[in-house]
């Protein structure tokens, strides 16, 4: 049975929750405008009942999601029956329409603090939540009005999407199963990472519209109080969230790190990049009074580039240059128009108030505190305008053609170095301004002082990055350079730290803060900047015999069971593995056969671990058929070893999926992926004919082997011999590297008949077939067919101190909510 | 002339300076026909070339070679002017490359055959499944 009641009620939410976010947001308009109490409440009332209907729309969509109901498009293409309820989360979150609930519902929470805690300011802020809500609303409305598509629903039914000709037959045909989760996201960091980033998305429209609110009341500088908390929250929850992608992008993608500059990563980074210049100016303006005008540009320019880039992320405007954009749903337009709105509508306040917004004709001063700070955030908006600006190449070739202009431009060819060369000298002036900075801001220094103050945190960072450059044998300039103001912000930092530490430790949020991100640059300095190819071979080959210019080649070629010398390692490939539910570790794949149902496997023999039997012969077991795991043995020169899996998901509608599998100790991490695996469908050689004796020793695919014994069997797997039938069993040894293997082939006379059951190992590639037994010579006539053993191919990257990255991350972390908590100390 | 009038000048030059250096190091799409055109006048930024892998009549890819070590492969491709080249990439062949409908390769050309450092591959139905299987 369709379940269309559910759709129903969820698309009647979601008209509702549009309707009242316009009546909220024009009755909040006229309670500003006015000051008038009854517009307030009926605000106030509209926007509970916004409340209420998303909720309503979130639990309807969890709702038919986690009851399976496929009759549902974005059900079906986001779900399947097999995931368990948390990847069913992720299945929410994961196509646009989600995105944007997800978005909406943490807008409307923030929303509620507003409401509760900021009655002087309710009006106006809540106005611009109100009218970015009924945008949000509108894209997953799913109206059409003559012709015109207004958002896209998700309770769109499978039927009316799909031109399927089964809809025909049978309009109530409802499909069996859902096409599933992406496998890339079937990851415990799906579940976690976009609620973390939406609710920093969410949370950057407070301070938008503490300032917008600023310049319509009047309220030129009272803003900065209120909104100054909310902005260290979203800088603290969007940084979280953006970092968590790089984690979960380090573990599971194989593109070789954590951050690959790519537009979408970029189109997030560079909001938050100018929210922390903004967060700096409202401190200046907290101290001094001063820079209240790039706090306006700052935190309203936040905002509009986090619109700015959903624009980019869900408009299909990146089309190829980005690897993880959302599928375009045909909204550009109402989207270009959200942006177009707020952009307008921000320049607008900006203009018309920009000769009442004071700004303090104070002549720059080197020994001013606040010069400093203005400076880094000068530095972060410069970074941010570096990234943007390649980044938004789709964008400008598109606004060039539609105006008649021709333009081949490209992405840059190879983005990690194009970004690299110059965020690396950004990220140099930040460390040492973070050093600086700090220093001044808790001192006041005179002229001739300063030398003094600073010569001990210089010397000491010289000493340690002499002493780490000898070590490490650092040579590039930027990179020592990079590595020598990294230390000299911690030092200094660690300084301003300890005097805080003695006088108020809840003012220790900023030099917290920027321990952390000079950590974070100096890990990134290393694990990414001298991340090394392991894997490389540098054994003088050329490119081709068209082309001898000599090359390195990346990766190496793994036969099974033999062992490649690859850097100060000896590796070997065991075979393939397999995860069972319910069951810890990895198993052998072969030890297994398949069933109908692919789903489960039946065990062909008892499967130890150590000495317990963990599965029985013949024991029916529930796995994941898409996770194919490649057992990789390290044994180092010291004899040392260890076993990574890194893995290849098969899956039909993505295609191959790899995630690396990574080592990690304290000093490095070793990170190895797969980059082509052997095809599991076999080709055989022809049959070779070999007589053997038992216990002789003979070659198969260069494996040693030997017929251990036959013997006279009574049943056939499992089925008992008819009368006069005859069977033998071979028993042959193949000595592998690791460990020997046994093939079992039968020779079975019936009715004067032979049949013969070949037994085979796909992965050492031998088929053995009994073609004959003579009994006089204790001799059998072997057919031998062989095939390429099973191989991988295999990249593997060192990556140094890669752990000062995400030690820093949680250092930033803790000093972003050290200074959060005193802000919102402050207000009250 | 204030401090504050310089600062804007240094950051307006700072500014400027990465909008030109972006525009230098941005690659382009181009043709093979231009690609050689470049390379013969000693060019040698990375570019774009679209186009597809070379097809007989039944569609079975044509002069597709991989290594006899499997760690590197090269084929031929059809660019939008119809022009044939040569490609050869130094990593293992991706395992979607001959079903691929569109091939985007990034590299420059190291004598008359085309080095790309990358392959960005179209291939039907990779991320939009519309088909419903019963």
């Amino acid at each position: 049975m369709v379940h269309t009641l559910a759709g129903n009620i969820g698309h009647l939410f979601v008209i509702i929750s549009f309707i009242s976010a316009i009546v909220a947001a024009f009755s909040y308009f006229k309670a500003e405008q006015l000051q008038n109490a009854d517009w307030k409440h009926t605000a106030r009332f509209s926007f509970y009942i916004h409340i209420l209907s998303v909720f309503g729309v979130v639990a309807i969509l969890y709702h038919i999601i986690y009851h399976n109901y496929f009759e549902y498009h974005y059900v079906w293409s986001h779900s399947s029956r097999y995931l368990p309820f948390y990847y069913k989360l992720s299945a929410f979150w994961e196509g646009q329409e989600g995105s944007f609930l997800l978005w909406i519902f943490w807008h409307v929470i923030l929303g509620l603090v507003i409401i509760r805690t900021f009655k002087k300011w309710e009006s106006p802020v809540m106005f611009v939540f109100s009218l970015v809500q009924a945008f949000l609303v509108s894209m997953i409305l799913g109206v059409v009005i003559i012709n015109l598509k207004i958002g896209s629903s998700p309770f769109l039914l499978t039927r009316d999407v799909i031109d399927a000709p089964v809809f025909d037959i049978n309009p109530d045909f409802i499909p069996e199963n859902g096409s599933g989760l992406n496998p890339l996201l079937q990851n415990y960091w799906m579940v976690i990472h976009p609620p973390t980033l939406f609710l920093g998305f969410a949370a950057t429209i407070v301070p938008f519209s503490f300032a917008i609110s600023g310049l319509w009341s009047k309220k030129i500088t009272e803003w900065i109080k209120p909104a100054a908390p909310w902005a260290l929250f979203a800088a603290a929850t969007l940084g979280l969230g953006i970092l968590m992608g790089a984690y979960w992008a380090y573990e599971t993608l194989n593109f070789g790190g954590y951050w690959n500059w790519d537009p979408v990563e970029n189109a997030i980074f560079v909001p938050w990049l100018v929210l922390i210049g903004g967060i700096h100016t409202m401190l200046i303006y907290k101290r001094n009074g001063a820079a209240v005008k790039t706090s306006f540009i700052l935190i309203i320019a936040t905002f509009l580039l986090v619109v700015y880039s959903t624009f980019l992320t869900r408009s299909g405007i990146l089309g190829d240059s980005s690897v993880h954009s959302f599928t375009d749903l045909g909204l550009s337009g109402q989207l270009l128009l959200y942006l177009l709105v707020f952009v307008v509508l921000s320049i607008y306040l900006l203009i018309r108030n920009w000769g009442i917004i004071p700004s303090t004709e104070k002549e720059i001063n080197t020994y001013n505190k606040e010069f400093w700070i203005f400076i880094g955030a000068t530095l972060l908006s410069l970074s941010a305008f570096q990234v943007i600006l390649p980044t938004s190449i789709p964008v400008i070739n598109s606004i060039l053609n539609n105006i008649g202009i021709e333009t081949s431009m490209a992405p840059p060819a190879d983005q990690v170095m194009f970004y690299t060369r110059f965020q690396i000298w950004f990220g140099i002036g930040i460390a040492l301004l973070t050093g600086i900075g700090q220093f001044f801001w808790w001192k006041k220094l005179e002229k001739g002082k300063v030398y003094q103050e600073f010569a001990l945190p210089i010397v000491i960072s010289l000493v340690l990055s002499t002493l780490i450059m000898a070590l490490s044998g650092l040579r590039d300039l930027p990179f020592l350079l990079l590595l020598s103001a990294g230390i000299f912000a911690i030092v200094s930092n660690i300084r301003t730290l300890l005097k805080l530490y003695s006088k108020n430790v809840k003012l220790s949020g900023g030099a917290v803060s920027h321990i952390g991100v000079a950590l974070m640059l100096i890990g990134i300095l290393y694990s990414s900047g001298l991340s090394k190819v392991i894997s490389l071979n540098r054994s003088g080959m050329t490119y081709s015999s068209d082309l001898p210019e000599e090359v390195n080649k990346e990766n190496i070629l793994l036969f099974q069971d033999q062992p490649v010398e690859m850097d100060n390692y000896q590796l070997t490939y065991n075979g393939r593995r397999i995860k069972l539910d319910g069951h810890g570790g990895y198993y052998k794949k072969d030890q297994f056969n398949l069933l109908n149902n692919t789903y489960y496997l039946t065990a062909k023999e008892d499967i130890l671990k150590g000495d317990l039997i963990t599965v029985s012969k013949g024991d029916t077991v529930k796995y994941n058929p898409e996770n194919t795991y490649y057992e990789v043995s390290y044994t180092s020169e010291n004899g040392s070893s260890f076993l990574l899996y890194p893995r290849l998901q098969e899956n039909p509608d993505m295609g191959n999926v790899v995630s690396p599998s990574i080592k990690r100790s304290a000093l490095r991490d070793i990170y190895t992926h797969v980059t082509v695996v052997a095809n599991e469908e076999k080709e055989w050689s022809e049959t070779v004919e070999e007589e053997v004796k038992l216990g002789e020793n003979f070659f198969v695919n260069d494996y040693v082997s030997t017929v251990e014994k036959f013997k006279r069997i009574d049943e056939v797997d499992g089925i008992p011999l008819e009368e006069g039938d005859i069977a033998v069993k071979a028993q042959i040894k193949i000595q592998g590297k690791t460990q020997d293997y046994f093939l079992e082939p039968i020779y079975l006379i019936r009715d004067n008949f032979a049949a013969r059951i070949p037994d085979e190992n796909e992965a050492l590639g031998i088929k053995l077939t009994v073609l004959q037994i003579i009994p006089d010579k204790d001799a059998l006539v072997l057919g031998i067919n062989t095939s390429q053993k099973d191989y991988i191919i295999l990249k593997a990257i060192e990556k140094p101190f890669i752990n000062l990255l995400w030690t820093g991350t949680l250092i930033l972390m803790i000093g972003f909510t050290i200074a959060t908590v005193r802000r919102v100390k402050e207000i009250k | 002339m204030k401090k504050t009038h310089i600062f804007g000048i240094v950051i307006i030059a700072i500014a400027v300076m990465i909008i030109i250096i972006t525009a230098g190091d941005a690659s382009t799409y181009v043709t093979f026909r231009e690609a050689i055109k470049m390379a013969e006048d000693g060019n040698n930024k990375k570019i774009h070339v679209v186009g597809q892998l070379k097809k007989d009549k039944e569609g079975n890819v044509q002069g597709l070679q991989v290594t006899e070590d499997k760690l590197s492969v090269s084929f031929l491709m059809i660019d939008n002017e119809n022009m044939e080249q040569k490609i050869y990439f130094n990593e293992p062949m991706p395992p979607d490359l001959h079903r691929s409908e569109q091939v985007v390769v990034i590299g420059s050309f190291k004598e008359d055959i085309f080095v790309a450092d990358k392959i960005l591959l179209k291939c039907p139905s990779k991320y939009q499944e519309e088909e419903i299987k019963i």
